[in-house]
């Protein structure tokens, strides 16, 4: 008699955890998961930063620390010098007090917040029908971000040049002069995943220029800031440029993978207002966004991050775990291309090096990649990307010999 | 070619380029009636004051509690050396599974066939929302959900939020300051086929008003008879009568009698993990299959909200759930936390009867959990505030939990105060 939900379908399942699932339960001793986006050591295990576990040592022997609830917009401490990491410290922004954040459940909760803010706020009280552009290709995952906070129109904007293997800067700038004004674009402020090619300053200044001009907003998603170059100053150069040119904007950040706390939830949205008044109002209608969500948000990541941020010793030491981290890609990059020039596979494999931060697009097509998942247990995306965390130096060889295998054998 | 950036940054202020603001129509957005007043007494200087709004446990001396059975917990989990990867969509296996068994029982038949599916979501609310959202894309036939009259504040804009309407049931009778039950099975009587009534399992939430067993019997008969969807809110197990079964006796209930509910379950108050989000959402499905479905389109509506949710808390939770001497000492600490309410609750009446009160005050006593419905009008209310900073929720609700010893006989001055 009781009303059943006989009527819900069964959906398909989000691809990158279904390419970690089969790579578990692939029995071959030589397999290799270059799928989900998460720092592995040469030993192939996860890593938690030597200067987190210094912190939770100091939370747990702390014992003024207890479990209450946050304020719904996150920990104050927290959200300002986690803006101060996107912003810089001496931020022009942040210094005429027109610089807020939200805390939320890692880059995708920032994301979220930013989007149900926008969907309500940004240009009018209904922006259902206003366009969101996402590049092609992009995080799997923003297209449904977008869409489920009310966005009825996202689409993508020219990004990934597949025959150069690089930046389609003349499409980029094309779609950014054909939108209609006060489009909503979504730019990876380094290290883009999944194809790991980031526009130079020069081109940067150049997407500026048209957006500015055309009134298109800009709505930075940061998940890898100290991962691209080893330096976190780098890193947010484009971000920090945006800011110079007098933009408002959100930037989405995450600390997942910087301070490798993935499953503790840690983001922040970052808000550019043009002033304190704007900030201030624009943060009072995000508390009613949160409440209606999550009401606020977990506290033990943001106090690691907090207490790891405003103390100078662990700040550097940090600075100096996530060079560790990046500076393992950089050498795994290198191998790499070294190697599959050495084995003189054919194509260029010049991007391999050139592509920044953890992902690379290697240009492999579907059967490609299917080959390289059924012949050699070697587990990547359909797109053909794949996590360079997931290579050590004991696997390389069997990597560039596979893909070189591959590369020959199936076209 | 490369720009100097510390040039730009020098020689433009930001501010010259600002034209004007996406943000000017933006409305300043009122503060939140509940978490708005912790924020008013944080600002009052009075150093009597009495935070009766949100509803955190306080211990005898006022000071937030940290369970014992936490601590221990957390020195445990920390000497694993866990890694910090992703958790799954759904969240902590052992936290859920263990989440859905303290809801339903060790011997439940819906899990031991499978065909319930709980996720962890973001404590209540979260769960609230994943549950809201679900029903709002899945549950076609009806639109409306019935809240009992008057239900948690934040329960309204959650629904309406995920597309849904908002009704309501009779419930609190203000005259008695009790459960109005005839009042309920009219209403109830005329909820329109397939729509959504939204339950609190115990602890009823703003007015610690709840139903005996006798009356859930006939409102769970009757709720089969209109063919309701379920929705049960159960946030407070263990801290109404200090029991976790005798809490849970309801959802058991409806269950045992064939309904299909869905449930959300929050542990921050029984576990005291307010700030560490630990919650969870079960759909009982009527078959396995149907749950493995479901579960997908759960994942699916997870994903684009936060991707996976958080560890911390979910650990603990798991631990202590999953480890017989932690999980005897939790029952104890709850136990302990109800008492403490209890014993707060025949101290107030105590004490406004010593102040002259010629008030009945037997609600104060008969309610149930951590709220007390006092039946002070708004205006009473405002008084209170006013002249004694003692801060409560318009509707005249108080967190019995921020009642002490220590400053139980000035609540009750105040309170005699504003209603002689």
């Amino acid at each position: 008699f009781v009303p059943g939900l006989f009527n819900v379908p069964q959906a398909t399942p989000v691809a990158v955890f279904k390419l970690s699932n089969d790579f578990k339960e692939d029995a071959n001793p030589k397999k290799v998961n270059l799928g989900v986006g998460a720092y592995r050591t040469d030993e192939g295990q996860p890593w938690v930063l030597p200067v987190v576990k210094k912190v939770e040592k100091i939370i747990v022997a702390d014992n003024s620390l207890n479990h209450e609830y946050l304020a719904i917009l996150g920990l104050p401490e927290f959200r300002s010098s986690a803006s101060k990491i996107a912003l810089g410290e001496d931020s022009p922004a942040i210094q005429e007090n027109r610089v807020g954040a939200v805390q939320c459940l890692g880059g995708t909760g920032a994301l979220k917040m930013g989007a149900e803010f926008l969907r309500r706020w940004y240009n009018g009280n209904d922006n259902t029908k206003t366009p969101v552009y996402v590049s092609a290709p992009t995080w799997e995952n923003h297209n449904a971000v977008f869409a489920n906070a009310g966005f009825e129109d996202v689409r993508p904007y020219k990004y990934w040049d597949a025959e150069k293997r690089g930046l389609d800067l003349d499409g980029f700038l094309g779609d950014l002069e054909s939108a209609p004004k006060h489009s909503i674009f979504v730019l990876h402020a380094c290290a883009h995943n999944p194809t790991g090619t980031d526009p130079t300053h020069v081109e940067w200044m150049q997407v500026a220029e048209v957006m500015k001009r055309r009134k298109l907003f800009v709505f930075f998603d940061s998940a890898y800031q100290g991962f691209a170059s080893g330096c976190l100053d780098k890193d947010a150069w484009a971000v920090r440029y945006f800011v110079t040119q007098g933009f408002e904007m959100f930037c989405a950040q995450s600390f997942s993978k910087n301070f490798g706390l993935y499953n503790e939830r840690v983001g922040n949205l970052t808000i550019v207002a043009r002033d304190s008044d704007n900030l201030k109002r624009v943060l009072s209608q995000m508390e009613k966004i949160v409440r209606v969500t999550w009401s606020n948000p977990p506290s033990q990541g943001a106090r690691l991050v907090a207490i790891t941020l405003n103390t100078p010793e662990l700040f550097a030491e940090w600075k100096d775990n996530v060079k560790t981290m990046a500076d393992r890609v950089l050498l795994m990059r290198a191998s790499l291309q070294a190697k599959l020039q050495a084995l003189e596979t054919p194509g260029t494999w010049d991007h391999i090096t050139q592509q920044i931060g953890m992902f690379s697009f290697t240009g492999l097509n579907p059967k490609q990649v299917e080959y390289m998942i059924k012949e050699r247990s070697i587990y990547l995306m359909a797109s053909g990307r794949i996590n360079m965390c997931g290579l050590t130096t004991k696997n390389i060889d069997y990597v560039a010999e596979s893909i070189h295998e591959t590369v020959v054998n199936v076209q | 070619l490369s720009p100097n950036l510390d040039q730009i940054l020098l020689s433009a202020k930001a501010s010259d380029y600002l034209i004007g603001s996406w943000w000017s129509e933006v409305q300043m957005g009122p503060p939140d009636p509940i978490l708005g007043v912790s924020e008013a007494y944080k600002r009052d200087t009075n150093p009597k004051k009495m935070n009766l709004g949100v509803g955190a446990y306080r211990d005898d001396q006022g000071k937030p509690y940290v369970l014992s059975c936490v601590r221990k917990a957390e020195a445990q989990i920390a000497a694993k050396k866990l890694d910090k990867e992703y958790l799954a969509i759904g969240g902590l296996g052992d936290f859920t599974k263990a989440c859905a068994k303290l809801a339903l029982g060790d011997n439940n038949e819906v899990i031991k066939s499978g065909r319930n599916i709980t996720v962890q979501t973001i404590s209540g609310t979260g769960s609230l929302r994943i549950g809201a959202n679900f029903l709002s894309r899945f549950h076609t036939e009806a639109r409306d959900v019935y809240l009992p009259k008057p239900s948690w504040g934040n329960h309204t804009p959650i629904f309406r939020d995920a597309g849904m309407q908002l009704k309501a049931y009779t419930y609190y009778d203000p005259k008695t300051c009790g459960f109005d039950f005839q009042g309920a099975l009219n209403d109830i009587s005329k909820i329109p086929e397939k729509s959504i009534i939204m339950l609190h399992a115990c602890a009823h939430n703003p007015t610690g008003v709840d139903p005996r067993p006798e009356q859930w019997k006939e409102i769970a008969n009757l709720v089969k008879k209109r063919n309701l969807l379920v929705f049960f809110d159960m946030a407070y197990q263990g801290f109404a009568s200090g029991d976790i079964d005798r809490d849970a006796w309801a959802v058991r209930y409806f269950i045992e009698q064939g309904h299909n509910i869905v449930l959300s379950q929050s542990f921050a108050k029984n576990m005291g993990l307010y700030g560490e989000r630990v919650g969870g959402f079960t759909v009982v499905c009527k078959d396995a299959e149907e749950a493995k479905r479901v579960e997908s389109q759960l994942k699916i509506l997870i994903r684009p909200i936060y991707s996976n949710p958080p560890m911390n808390g979910a650990r603990i939770a798991a631990t202590i759930l999953n480890t017989p001497d932690l999980y005897k000492e939790w029952l104890g600490e709850v136990h302990g936390m109800a008492n403490r309410i209890i014993t707060m609750r025949e101290l107030l009446v105590a004490n406004l009867k010593k102040e002259g009160s010629t008030q009945n005050w037997q609600h104060v006593i008969d309610q149930i959990g951590m709220f007390c419905f006092t039946g002070l009008k708004p205006e009473q209310v405002a008084r209170l505030t006013k002249e004694f900073s003692v801060y409560m929720t318009k509707d005249g609700r108080i967190s019995m939990a921020g009642v002490t010893s220590g400053n139980v006989g000035y609540l009750a001055q105040g309170i005699h105060a504003v209603t002689k």
